[in-house]
């Protein structure tokens, strides 16, 4: 009997985080680090874009459509009101992921383009700054990834018994998270596909490049 | 049925092997600064390497390391790389004062991951002249002891160009981990409620316990349902529970602290910044 009692006092008291409020609250705070740390990242992307567009443009100032489409996108980007709230509105949120994807797809189109120039490929400027375009997009993966799994986190804890209830009563809701497909795309670094002559070498190129 | 249930296990275990086979590699237990897992470096240069590393962590506080790997897989090196460092967690902890060099010697691809606390000096840019203008140019001609070791003495280099908090002696224990105290809380409500129980009765002895528990609960875990929860099953368990018995073993896990000897991560987080490249 008494045995029997500790041990349902033991499972009751381990339990109590299966009233899900406080992985609610820690899940919440994660994903909101990690949404930080999303849209920390793009937001370096986006300082980098009007050096490299500059840079580039001193190159081959008659890639105009290229640049244009580079600029376009930044601005686009740029045009959208980014605040934390936006990572619950699942709408905003898959209007923003459109704008970052857009940018990404002329980011690599203007570095398919720049390998045309053997004088641009080797300014000191350009590498550099193609190395942090690089090692930006690569945070951008690792924090999107970051991202994903604490939403994922998080969701379960809204979904499953009986922490659902705890959120039901509390009014936290199912967060959308970065889609699938989008995910494939983005976490395959820009790569340069040359379908297009003009190349002196062969870049190794991947499949799904498909921006 | 037998036979039913036989195709049954035979389909999960062919289900399993192919999962099983498309898992990424398995990332390496850290146990010193220079793992070779191509066998080419001398045990002589890997020891040398270990030494300059060494001695820099000692000096700086900042932990690199070098990871030579046959191939990443079916992963790139930047995903492979960024899955090392988090299971590593090279640097001091929340100095983040960590950097791997990784080869990836078959696919001919090489990294530098650099720590949150490095990127200030160790930019990406920074990283990918060490690779390819210090790195690679040595690996063409073969000479990998040569670009590694090239290669780690310029992100020493570099790296001793931040100012990184003073180098202290590592301390022993991890610090509040409150998990760890649940147990006691327990003990505490069966010991001193039962204590009390004898002492005040029933209700008064209940009481006490709810209260202390729930309070003692929300200083631990914060929040406001667990430590009620915690209060009113302690509460009910001390009114209505019969009394402790005698004789209840109480066994403490003997866990070792380990990390004596071997080389271990500091705690320090990455975020994916660094260079990659290919010879």
């Amino acid at each position: 009997m008494n045995k029997a009692w500790a041990l349902m006092l033991t499972f009751l008291i381990l339990g109590l985080s299966g009233c899900g409020y406080n992985d609610l609250q820690s899940n919440d705070e994660q994903i909101k680090s990690s949404w930080a740390e999303v849209l920390n990242q793009y937001q370096r992307r986006a300082d980098l874009v009007p050096n490299l567009v500059n840079t580039v443009k001193g190159y081959a100032a008659h890639e105009k459509e290229v640049l244009e489409q580079v600029t376009a996108a930044r601005a686009r980007v740029g045009g959208i009101q980014v605040t934390p709230e936006l990572a619950n509105d699942p709408q905003a949120f898959a209007r923003f992921q459109e704008a970052q994807a857009q940018l990404s797809g002329a980011l690599s189109r203007l570095l398919v383009v720049s390998e045309n120039y053997p004088q641009l490929k080797a300014d000191a400027a350009f590498r550099d700054l193609q190395a942090q375009l690089e090692g930006t997009e690569n945070r951008i993966t690792v924090a999107r990834n970051r991202y994903i799994k604490a939403v994922q986190e998080y969701n379960v804890t809204v979904r499953r018994f009986p922490s659902n209830l705890t959120a039901m009563a509390f009014g936290y809701k199912v967060k959308p998270n970065f889609s699938v497909e989008n995910e494939r795309a983005i976490s395959t670094p820009p790569q340069v596909d040359f379908g297009a002559p003009a190349s002196n070498k062969p870049k190794e190129s991947a499949p799904g490049a498909n921006y | 049925m037998s036979v039913f249930v036989r195709g049954l296990f035979a389909a999960f275990m062919l289900g399993w092997t192919l999962l099983a086979g498309a898992q990424p590699l398995e990332v390496p237990p850290l146990s010193k600064r220079v793992t070779d897992l191509t066998a080419t470096l001398t045990a002589q240069q890997a020891a040398m390497l270990e030494n300059k590393l060494q001695s820099f962590e000692a000096q700086k506080g900042s932990q690199l390391a070098v990871l030579i790997v046959p191939s990443t897989g079916e992963e790139t090196i930047d995903q492979y790389s960024i899955r090392v460092v988090e299971k590593w967690k090279l640097g001091r902890s929340r100095v983040d004062d960590g950097a791997l060099l990784i080869v990836a010697k078959n696919d001919r691809a090489l990294r530098i991951e650099v720590g949150y606390g490095l990127e200030g000096v160790l930019t990406d840019a920074t990283a990918k002249r060490i690779i390819s203008e210090i790195i690679v140019p040595r690996f063409k001609r073969g000479d990998f002891y040569g670009g590694i070791d090239a290669g780690v003495d310029s992100m020493i280099g570099v790296a001793s160009g931040e100012s990184l908090p003073p180098v202290k002696p590592r301390a022993n224990g991890r610090p509040d981990d409150f998990s760890r105290l649940i147990p006691v809380v327990l003990m505490l409500t069966f010991v001193v409620g039962g204590a009390l129980r004898s002492a005040l009765g029933r209700m008064p002895a209940a009481l006490l316990t709810g209260t202390g528990v729930g309070a003692l609960s929300w200083v631990l875990f914060g929040g406001i349902g667990a430590p009620l929860m915690a209060a009113l099953i302690a509460f009910l368990f001390i009114l209505f529970g019969g009394g402790i018995g005698h004789g209840g073993g109480w066994h403490s896990g003997g866990r070792s602290g380990g990390g004596f000897g071997g080389f271990g991560g500091g705690g320090g987080s990455f975020g994916g910044g660094g260079a990659s490249g290919k010879w």
